[in-house]
């Protein structure tokens, strides 16, 4: 609706002025005209990430969260080079406009070869029960025992690549990343250990991606 | 091997029978509430009483047998994992066990169930007679569940005897170890207060729980954070509803992986404002909401009957023992 939105707006010559002319699909194709660069020739035509070097999976992520992950690459409570130039470039509108366009789409999982089974039954564990002789919840106590994620601040984990789960705790534990809130994931990924990390990283991607629910709250 | 510390008075054994599986209906007769406080002649300070207590570790995952006995353990400890689901038919509520008794009735400080094993049968001056653990777990379903008790020897009730026994094992029968029930915190220094309970909550609480206490679902529906009150909780029988059970649990457990990051008084603040609001109705309502909290609730530790916030707590609470049609 809104894409037909900004469309119409564009043919009428209006593209520069309106929030709402931002369109979510022409960014992740063409960047913006403020030179932000576009999404897909990393994150996939479809949202659908890169197993290998860990560019994670978008499609089908909370809105709320996604907007607001972008605003921590902006403000340095999330280091990472590449993504603070590109939300830098980006305006209010066209985050927006990106978050609920890659929170709609319901992209199936590329087929990968499995990890270990042995890994990934570790990692199940742990999901669902935590390791509490160091006061670790499992993560499926937030994030919901399908993976699924939960509300604007527990996302899906379900179906997200295993090399980028790694990276993410790892950054938590060096103090790269610190946009959780109340520093829930600083306090998790610093009782984890290497093989923890593979091991529920491992899990989380074998999981099935299911379609996204669309949140009516999330108006543009 | 260490003495129960605490004087075999019946009050005083009575309030160790009812701090043992945590949630427990309220309570007391006015005369025996002292001691829940923590700090009168019957019951030392809970610091010493708590060192001078023995320890055991419950047996591992792992310790778990082969065959019927072991699959009747493992049952016990899905029913207490997801209790919806496994325990159809007795649930009235959106909680599970393990919401309270964190790390599948595990963690020392968060009501234990091998702890609580070991203190039943006991005598318990909520029911006025002795109480065998099956009995002891119908409480927790009619009340915390917000449920219907499953009839002695119902397979749920099996289950979860036989898990909690699992989880006793090596421990001391008939003595209070370390880090059973929740612990008793001292008196706060200033008097608990609601408006800085609601302002702690929005800070530390409310981020999983939710801003009106309603909990949280995942996308597929199901409910990952536990409604903290409203229709689809614990109701006003349950021990989770007095101040001082939920200001222990608070402390020791809350935020979920971060027990003991809060102070004592943000713990007892966030209880009062918890245990403010309205929830389903007390099963044993007799008559009136006055004669209901003359008869279950006169105490300092229940807010029922009280009008908080020009709500007159229990007048109009949602029914109790709500079972969906679909368990």
């Amino acid at each position: 609706m809104r894409s037909l939105v900004g469309a119409a707006l564009l043919l009428l010559g209006m593209s520069a002025l309106p929030v709402l002319a931002a369109d979510g699909k022409d960014i992740t194709a063409r960047g913006t005209p403020d030179r932000a660069a576009s999404c897909s020739p990393c994150h996939g035509q479809n949202g659908q990430g890169q197993p290998a070097t860990g560019v994670p999976r978008l499609a089908g992520l909370n809105a709320q969260y996604f907007e607001r992950q972008l605003e921590s690459f902006k403000d340095g409570t999330r280091k990472n080079r590449i993504m603070l130039m590109i939300a830098s470039d980006l305006t209010d509108g066209e985050r927006k406009a990106l978050a609920n366009y890659y929170a709609d789409m319901a992209t199936p999982k590329p087929e990968t070869a499995p990890a270990d089974p042995a890994v990934i039954a570790a990692g199940a564990k742990l999901a669902a029960t935590g390791d509490w002789s160091k006061d670790l919840p499992g993560c499926g106590q937030c994030h919901g025992a399908a993976g699924l994620g939960v509300g604007t601040d527990f996302p899906r984990l379900a179906g997200q690549w295993a090399v980028y789960i790694e990276k993410a705790l790892r950054s938590w534990k060096a103090g790269d990343r610190k946009n959780d809130p109340m520093g829930v994931m600083a306090n998790v990924a610093n009782k984890l250990t290497d093989d923890q990390i593979k091991s529920v990283a491992a899990y989380y991607e074998s999981l099935p991606v299911a379609a996204p629910v669309h949140n009516p709250d999330n108006k543009p | 091997m260490s003495r129960n510390p605490v004087a075999p008075s019946v009050p005083a054994v009575a309030v160790l029978a009812l701090a043992a599986a945590g949630f427990i209906g309220s309570m007391l007769s006015a005369s025996a509430a002292a001691p829940l406080t923590g700090a009168t002649p019957e019951q030392p300070p809970a610091a010493k009483t708590e060192a001078a207590r023995p320890s055991y570790t419950p047996p591992a995952d792992s310790d778990i047998p082969d065959g019927p006995f072991g699959d009747m353990i493992r049952l016990g400890e899905a029913i207490f994992h997801d209790t919806r689901h496994n325990a159809k038919g007795f649930v009235g509520n959106d909680l599970q066990c393990s919401n309270c008794h964190i790390d599948r009735g595990r963690q020392p400080n968060s009501a234990p169930l091998g702890a609580a094993y070991l203190l039943y049968p006991a005598y318990r001056a909520k029911n006025g007679h002795v109480n065998t653990f099956q009995e002891r777990l119908q409480g927790c379903f009619r009340f915390s569940m917000n449920g219907k008790a499953p009839p002695f020897n119902d397979k749920v009730l099996v289950a979860l005897e036989t898990y909690a026994y699992f989880l006793a094992k090596g421990g001391p029968t008939g003595v209070a170890v370390k880090g059973q029930g929740y612990p008793k915190l001292k008196a706060p220094d200033q008097p608990a207060d609601y408006d800085r309970g609601a302002k702690a909550y929005a800070q530390h609480c409310s981020l999983c729980h939710g801003g009106d206490g309603e909990g949280q679902k995942s996308a597929d529906g199901q409910t990952v954070f536990p409604p903290l009150w409203g229709p689809r909780s614990f109701n006003w029988g349950a021990g989770m509803a007095s101040i001082n059970n939920a200001a222990g649990f608070i402390k020791a457990n809350m935020p979920l992986g971060l027990g003991g990051s809060l102070s004592d008084q943000e713990a007892w603040d966030i209880a009062t404002y918890m245990d403010s609001q309205e929830r389903p109705q007390d099963p044993r309502f007799v008559e009136s909401v006055a004669e209901t909290r003359k008869r279950f609730h006169d105490e300092p530790t229940s807010k029922y009957g009280l009008v908080v916030n020009g709500v007159h707590l229990g007048e109009k609470s949602p029914p109790s023992g709500t079972i969906d049609a679909a368990d």
